[in-house]
């Protein structure tokens, strides 16, 4: 299996810039190509979702515990953003770096913009957002997150791109959410939103593009934020969710990112408790609140919305649950492995591909017959992206 | 003075790599320990413990904070902060050798 992995990998690297009809190079597309996180090692495994096979591997992209990738709208190139600041641009056909800068000390992710040319990154150290091109990686805009008040930049979470060319994030330690307008961009313009509440941890722009939400760790309680009406500024809505209980300790932060709505519901993990909130997404009022197995870190919908799956915080990490949507209700509860860090659909999610970190392997299941299909050996997987990404709004 | 009592040698004693049987966790049980640091404590403090969400977990940083005090925040956590309890992995014994191994720095223990 390796040495196919291997050839396969040489014949691109070898051949894809003399791409003459002669040598028969086998062509091929790349929207069912992905990336997988190795994080223990530095590398990503380029992966394919028709065969469910590795491709090969590209090593030397740093620390990427909590890496992320997004993918420009030829989905050949995958951005990968590190957690020590590095930026690496991935060619998934030729299964190398493109190019590689490490733009900060302490990195959290980033996003891609409405026409592909811009790559923002999120910053802890120093806190802010940097902006480069995409195609040479070279800075464009440095927006460092200095509160209202002035003092020390703030951490930047929950970065998302947002139409007519915009970036919006919010700032943890400042509880702030910035919209920042990047049509010149040499000169970006932001409109803050000061005072949403304490310690956003997290952030996601609906799949429309319309709507921003940040969730907020310091309450029970998430920001909204309508784009196409940001004159009106951020609402809150499931406010006090906790309903004044003592709040739990939280094992592993909830991750907004990966909500896709659910018809006209959306699911969201609770922060510590062991529910995902159901909101309404004509009232932005709770529909309902489902007790699952653990904490949940992601609550991410089937692309049809028929299906959320939830994955969980230590200790319950071993388990991934199935809410079934017309009844809002666990279907299934699966065991599929040790640290099961991130789930991602196939395109049109007849698949749904889990990283097992703590079993060195991807699993794969069918998510109509609920069985595993199959089973690839990575390095301590965490992050899985498909270059379907590619096409989304808010990934 | 005559010999010291066992439970005064535990109290003086400073937590290091060659601190009182009993009180480190076998080969495997350290494994595992050093696994949810990377790992787990990694979410937030980042992999390489240089900080993330929370602050860095380096020898450096850790300098003016004792080991009593760092293993009561992992054991107890910090209300009012992310940081977690984490007395619903470990032993309070254990979470004294996990502030230990953080104040030595990893690679000292490897």
């Amino acid at each position: 299996m390796h040495g196919v992995k291997m050839m396969l990998a040489a014949g691109w690297l070898g051949l894809a810039p003399f791409a003459l009809p002669s040598l028969a190079v086998e062509l091929r597309g790349t929207g069912d190509l992905g990336l997988v996180i190795e994080r223990a090692n530095g590398t990503v495994a380029v992966v394919e979702t028709t065969g469910r096979s590795v491709l090969c591997e590209v090593a030397g992209l740093g620390d990427l515990s909590h890496a992320s990738a997004v993918f420009d709208r030829s989905a050949r190139y995958g951005y990968v953003f590190g957690r020590d600041g590095g930026l690496t641009k991935v060619d998934l056909l030729t299964c190398g770096i493109a190019k590689r800068i490490v733009q900060s000390g302490n990195a959290i992710g980033g996003a891609i913009s409405q026409d592909g040319r811009l790559i923002a990154v999120s910053n802890y150290e120093p806190g802010g957002v940097k902006v480069f091109d995409s195609a040479g990686l070279g800075l464009v805009a440095d927006i460092p997150a200095v509160p209202a008040g002035g003092g020390a930049a703030s951490k930047v979470v929950g970065l998302a791109d947002a139409p007519d060319q915009r970036f919006i994030f919010s700032l943890y330690d400042a509880g702030e959410i910035w919209l920042a307008d990047l049509t010149a961009p040499q000169a970006p313009k932001v409109t803050r939103y000061e005072d949403v509440g304490q310690q956003p941890y997290d952030g996601l722009l609906a799949p429309d593009g319309r709507t921003y939400l940040a969730g907020l760790f310091g309450e029970d309680g998430v920001v909204r934020l309508d784009l196409w009406h940001p004159e009106k500024g951020p609402e809150r809505i499931l406010d006090g969710y906790g309903r004044g209980e003592a709040a739990l300790p939280v094992y592993k932060m909830p991750h907004l990112q990966g909500w896709t709505g659910a018809g006209d519901l959306l699911f969201l993990p609770a922060v510590g408790r062991h529910e995902v909130l159901v909101v309404d997404r004509a009232t932005w009022q709770e529909r309902a609140r489902i007790q699952v197995a653990g904490q949940p870190v992601f609550a991410t919908a089937r692309p049809d919305g028929r299906q959320v799956w939830v994955n969980f915080a230590p200790p319950d990490n071993a388990k991934v649950q199935v809410i079934d949507v017309p009844s809002l209700a666990v279907a299934t509860t699966l065991s599929p492995g040790k640290a099961a860090l991130h789930m991602e659909f196939t395109p049109r999610g007849e698949s749904v591909w889990i990283s097992l970190r703590d079993e060195n392997r991807v699993v794969v299941y069918d998510t109509r017959t609920l069985a595993e299909v199959a089973s690839l050996p990575l390095a301590a997987p965490s992050g899985i992206f498909f270059t379907a990404r590619a096409h989304r709004l808010g990934l | 003075m005559g010999r010291p009592r066992p439970w005064l040698l535990l109290a003086l004693m400073p937590l290091t790599g060659a601190s009182l049987a009993g009180e480190v966790p076998d080969a495997a049980r350290q494994a595992e320990l050093r696994q949810l640091l990377l790992q787990d404590c990694g979410s937030c403090h980042g992999m390489t413990l240089k900080g993330g969400l929370g602050p860095s977990l380096r020898p450096t940083a850790l300098a003016q904070r004792s080991v009593d005090d760092l293993a009561a925040t992992i054991y107890d956590g910090r209300p009012g902060t992310p940081m977690a309890p984490w007395r619903i992995v470990m032993s309070r014994l254990e979470a004294r050798w996990m502030a230990g191994m953080l104040k030595d720095g990893l690679d000292a223990r490897r």
